[in-house]
């Protein structure tokens, strides 16, 4: 189960994973709401590295733009726009609290056994990213995955003009 | 090397879960559905490079998921601020109109 050869790689995740873990961690025990959201860009940072890992560096920038970037300062602006300096107090509910750590604990133990036990079979060719990731992937959206794509762009269209709707002051 | 990568993602799913299930301010309940979504993703990636037919695909899944969980951010936050300005409070507890 340990018999791993420490390689390059192997320090690269290491060191990610426990980037992503801490910066989860913290987001869960820190008390105010705008550090949880800087403990959560944290996280997204490390997945864009780990993205980096598995030679889906397009990902990994997209990771770094619309997560990292966008969807932070959306968090930290709905922050700003409800509660300045809210502060996440205790919960008054231990059973709650500690009904939702055995689920998430029992849940992650299920995963973890399935993980574990399962033999993966052998791949039939290593992958092969390509010369250009951007472009083999720029080339797949636009042949084979073109109707999801449009369907995808129509559905954030609308999804953000009814955000605006949403958020818009009542007409006064 | 593919079970390290879902261990982690099954790790940041479970943390997301507690989290989303715990947190009182609904913008923290908010980001943690983000961290689920971004544990999903690594698996798709992962999949993509160790699974039994590597290919780009499950790299466009995930962004096509990502582009979907930008929207689901984008709507969860206008809905927060619409509530707030009805109801005065982030507290999820307290947005219990419908059960009464």
């Amino acid at each position: 189960m340990f018999n791993i050869a420490i390689t390059g790689e192997f320090v690269a995740f290491f060191t990610l994973s426990a980037i992503m873990i801490c910066g989860a961690v913290l987001m869960l025990s820190l008390e105010k709401v705008v550090h949880m959201v800087i403990s959560m860009a944290a996280v997204f940072i490390g997945l864009a590295g780990m993205f980096v890992l598995l030679e889906a560096e397009f990902v990994a920038f997209v990771q770094v733009l619309i997560y990292a970037g966008a969807v932070s300062i959306l968090m930290i602006f709905g922050i700003m726009m409800t509660k300045h300096h809210a502060v996440e107090q205790e919960p008054s509910k231990p059973l709650h609290q500690t009904l939702a750590a055995i689920a998430a604990i029992s849940l992650f133990g299920i995963l973890f056994y399935a993980i574990r036990t399962t033999t993966f079979p052998e791949q039939q060719q290593p992958f092969q990213p390509g010369e250009d990731n951007t472009m083999a992937i720029g080339e797949l959206l636009y042949t084979g995955y073109v109707i999801p794509f449009e369907l995808l762009s129509v559905l954030l269209t609308v999804a953000f003009i009814g955000a605006i709707v949403i958020a818009k002051k009542e007409a006064d | 090397m593919l079970a390290s990568y879902l261990t982690v993602a099954a790790m940041l799913f479970c943390i997301g879960l507690y989290g989303a299930l715990v947190k009182r301010n609904a913008v923290v309940v908010l980001l943690c559905l983000e961290l689920m979504l971004n544990a999903v993703n690594l698996n798709l990636v992962a999949f993509s490079k160790y699974g039994v037919v590597p290919s780009l695909t499950g790299q466009i899944f995930s962004l096509f998921t990502i582009t979907v969980a930008a929207a689901e951010a984008a709507i969860g936050v206008a809905i927060l601020i619409a509530l707030f300005r009805m109801r005065g409070t982030v507290n999820v507890d307290e947005f219990d109109k419908m059960r009464r």
